[in-house]
């Protein structure tokens, strides 16, 4: 073997050495479905969001903070739901207010005058495919599973803040506890398990589906071939994957 | 000809601190960098496994109907058979699992949650003014949870 032979294969198992090396140890515990990249890889998670169906109860904000341990102030929201209102007469001008985040639900508005137009908007984080939180993380700490799903790590996150301001969605915060990013996990504990997300558990008029894209046996391919369906800012081209119907162009 | 290289010296030393700056860092790459980074991506693979063994609060519908199978029927021709448990009741993993007692929603507060009117709220959507419609009286007077419609 010539010094060029040797050095290319040396170079080739150095690459291979930290994936096979994990590989291997699953295999010699007796485990080959755990080794990496068996798991995940048989989903692609998405969310619909039905704005006709959503009555601002704030359930899915309560369910959300009971089961993810965000802190009960307000501004530390995983999921929260906004209130639209829009004056006919400036249409371009919505009027948004979201009380604690949807948290106890909404007070009555004095009665408008003339045909207003006022919905409900749920918003939690969109897990797009191409997530600026992503790119600008120093430490690998937020990352997109290969589920689709972008989760950060806490245990190495250094609080930097980055991934706050590059959101364009306004979907993270610093936990106070922490002081680390924390965001929208898709309740990951949960679909692991093949669970459904807790806003989804416990929306009661199912405004809000659990989607998996690459099951073929979905119900999100026949819905988003017969509605019309659209998704926040798709100007920013980060591809989310939190799909609305029935949106008003003055979303934001 | 030896003119050139008299003084070579300065090569050798530095090229022992590169070597020993390279060392260095990949020593201190190795112990920093945790052994599954990278494995599916710019991140600590590990990760995927914490956020998934965490543990669950809500039980999900399934929990709930293994034991309250009453209820099941007694929802069933009611407009709020869509509705699972968990929306009104909070969530119950901790029942399911033995651990805690049920919780039962305080319905003076409950219904208006969701059936107090406003004007956001899809026209379609059953909704009252509670003040004009119940008169002081609490929802349950006239409606069962379980399968709303006047008793």
């Amino acid at each position: 073997m010539d010094r060029r032979t040797f050095l290319l294969q040396s170079g080739k198992l150095l690459v291979l050495s930290a994936p096979a090396a994990i590989a291997w140890e699953h295999v010699l515990a007796g485990e080959p479905q755990a080794a990496p990249n068996y798991q995940a890889s048989d989903h692609w998670w998405a969310m619909i969001v039905e704005i006709e169906k959503c009555i601002g109860c704030g359930s899915c904000v309560r369910a959300c903070k009971a089961e993810n341990d965000v802190p009960d102030e307000p501004y530390f929201f995983r999921t929260w739901v906004e209130r639209y209102r829009i004056n006919p007469e400036d249409p371009e001008h919505p009027i948004v207010d979201s009380p604690n985040g949807g948290f106890d639900g909404f007070p009555p508005v004095p009665d408008e005058q003339g045909a207003w137009k006022s919905f409900f908007v749920p918003k939690l984080c969109n897990h797009c495919v191409d997530s600026p939180c992503e790119q600008v993380c120093p430490v690998g700490a937020t990352f997109r599973s290969p589920d689709g799903v972008v989760l950060v790590d806490a245990d190495y996150c250094v609080g930097c803040r980055y991934c706050v301001q590059a959101c364009p969605y306004g979907c993270r915060f610093i936990d106070p506890r922490t002081h680390t990013a924390d965001k929208c996990t898709l309740c990951y504990h949960r679909i692991s398990k093949g669970l459904t997300t807790a806003c989804c558990e416990t929306c009661p008029t199912s405004a809000r589906r659990l989607a998996d894209l690459k099951n073929p046996a979905d119900p999100i391919h026949e819905f988003l071939r017969t509605n019309k369906v659209q998704v926040l800012k798709p100007q920013m081209a980060t591809r989310p994957k939190v799909y609305y119907n029935d949106l008003d162009g003055s979303v934001r | 000809m030896g003119f050139k290289f008299q003084d070579y010296e300065h090569l050798l030393r530095l090229a022992g601190l590169f070597a020993a700056g390279i060392f260095l860092f990949l020593i201190t790459q190795a112990v920093l960098v945790p052994a599954d980074f990278g494995t599916y991506g710019h991140y600590r693979a590990g990760a995927l496994e914490v956020a998934a063994k965490k543990p669950v609060v809500h039980g999900g519908e399934r929990s709930c109907v293994e034991c309250h199978e009453d209820v099941v029927a007694t929802r069933a021709p009611g407009r709020h058979a869509a509705v699972r448990c968990e929306s009104c009741h909070g969530p119950h993993a901790a029942h399911a699992a033995g651990e805690a007692a049920g919780v039962k929603p305080n319905p003076a507060k409950l219904c208006v949650r969701c059936h107090e009117q406003t004007s956001a709220r899809p026209a379609a959507f059953p909704q009252v003014k509670s003040a004009d419609h119940a008169g002081g009286e609490t929802c349950t007077t006239c409606h069962q949870p379980h399968a709303p419609g006047v008793s």
